[in-house]
């Protein structure tokens, strides 16, 4: 069954993250979702702009939601962050708080106006609720036999508000991973922070948090990550280098999108899915399980 | 003293007053947000001390710490807050308030992260990877973007840098500016 969604892209998609984006439109093919993008968006008001600004942050994640409320459809967005934002919003919406009164205000002054009707949801609610495990399963053509994959969700996909699925103790990508085939290991860590934008003002600070969720996942037997959030991926991998000089450790676990796993399982090259892009390469693990996959 | 006591109401009074900031008075001070939170041992205060120190009208030591600055919006806190405060979102309104502050602390330079992210977000609409940083490093020291060369570099080698970025409408772009000024217009008048 065909689903169809406006897709919020959000800015990491234009960068570092264009592998999420790629991996993406090749699974949605795979498991027909339709994600159409939203015409026009603009910065979702991100966290940095909150701490700057709470009301203009509300002001750009408004103005989102409102051009998408128009379309009837539930919006969908892969990077936690804007997932986030746009939670946070609708709250203000839904729950008829002071700052509604002003950002009606504001939204009509630029032509627009916002419900509060619209549903936010994260891409991995979406994979996993909408589209469901048994489906997934039923696409899958490559074996990963034995690969360990350690799934990373990071914070703001689960926190602050109630949504799809445990604040400290997610399934959802646990599950995911299991019906691809693949081995989860166990990684307490799963929803601690990766340090986030910290890394550019904080270095020290960031690497710290890096450290801890590499030597969580490595010490319980993962040979690869795979992660929800832009901002996740980006410090686990590009930092990877830059914990080991500083901790003296020698990590090499490869950080992949989950959407780049599931590509791989669906049997789509690694080209279209981006892999290459990658810091700490991922070939030499993806081919070692596929090779097993090979002799099984 | 009650000149004093006037100054920690004003103070309070102001931190209440931003979103996010609201729900300050209702801290039981148990720590559970301190003993949540991953970065809490590169902060001058925790978190906890940090909300006592505020009621008790420690404005100057409050605004010009580094704490609120560690905070990288995990929201752990959050969750685990038995009086709902949302710790996390009264960070944000520490760090509004800290960056308007005069004599705001010097050696943290995410303020100027987040006001270089903040630009970017205003005046195009989006955040392209490459301007946000350039800005951010001009602002603060140039020196340090040699640093982060050979992040960029590595970057740029497997094709995750553009310079080209995604541009808005101009009609769109002056839509979400006129959206912006009139809520902070309104805000103002409160």
């Amino acid at each position: 069954m065909r689903r169809h969604y406006t897709f919020f892209p959000g800015c990491c998609l234009d960068g570092n993250a264009v592998a999420y984006g790629l991996s993406l439109a090749a699974i949605a093919k795979v498991i027909d979702l339709d994600l159409i993008e939203l015409e026009d968006w603009n910065c979702c008001g991100s966290t940095p702009q909150a701490s700057v600004s709470e009301l203009a942050s509300l002001c750009h994640s408004s103005r989102n939601l409102a051009l998408a409320e128009k379309k009837g459809l539930d919006i969908v967005t892969e990077c936690s962050d804007c997932y986030l934002m746009f939670n946070k919003t609708n709250r203000h919406f839904q729950d008829n708080t002071k700052l509604k009164a002003i950002l009606v205000t504001a939204l009509a002054a630029g032509g627009l106006e916002y419900h509060g009707t619209l549903k936010i949801r994260h891409i991995l609610d979406v994979i996993a609720n909408d589209v469901g495990y048994d489906e997934i399963k039923s696409k899958v053509k490559v074996n990963l036999g034995e690969l360990k994959v350690a799934p990373y969700y990071g914070c703001q996909v689960v926190r602050p508000l109630p949504n799809f699925d445990h604040p400290e103790d997610p399934q959802s990508l646990d599950k995911l991973v299991e019906s691809l085939g693949a081995k989860v290991t166990p990684f307490p860590l799963k929803t601690r922070c990766c340090g986030g934008s910290l890394i550019l003002s904080e270095e020290g600070l960031a690497l710290q948090s890096i450290h801890r969720l590499l030597e969580n996942a490595v010490s319980n037997g993962a040979e690869l990550i795979v992660t929800v959030c832009p901002l996740c991926q980006a410090n686990l991998d590009l930092y990877q280098g830059k914990v080991n000089r500083k901790f003296k450790t020698n990590y090499k676990i490869p950080i992949l999108f989950f959407t780049q796993l599931m590509g791989i399982a669906f049997g789509i090259d690694n080209k279209t899915l981006g892999v290459e892009k990658c810091i700490v390469p991922a070939d030499k693990v993806l081919a070692k399980s596929l090779q097993g996959d090979k002799g099984g | 003293m009650e000149t004093k006591e006037k100054e920690t109401k004003a103070f309070i009074d102001e931190i209440c007053s931003i979103p996010g900031g609201e729900k300050i008075r209702l801290c039981i001070q148990c720590g559970t947000c301190s003993a949540s939170c991953p970065n809490v041992n590169k902060m001058d205060y925790t978190p906890r001390q940090l909300i006592a120190m505020a009621r008790a009208g420690m404005k100057n030591e409050v605004l010009s710490s580094n704490s609120m600055w560690c905070c990288a919006s995990c929201y752990l806190c959050t969750v685990r807050c038995p009086r709902d405060i949302r710790p996390t979102e009264l960070m944000h309104a520490l760090e509004s308030m800290a960056i308007r502050y005069p004599s705001k602390n010097t050696s943290v330079t995410t303020p100027a992260m987040y006001a270089s992210f903040s630009d970017f977000a205003y005046s195009l609409g989006n955040v392209p990877d490459v301007g946000f940083m350039a800005l951010y490093f001009f602002r603060t020291n140039p020196l340090r973007a040699l640093k982060m060369l050979p992040a960029a570099l590595s970057l740029l080698r497997h094709k995750r840098l553009f310079i080209k970025t995604r541009r808005l409408k101009p009609e769109a772009g002056r839509q979400l500016k006129t959206i912006v000024d009139k809520a902070e217009e309104l805000a103002g008048r409160i």
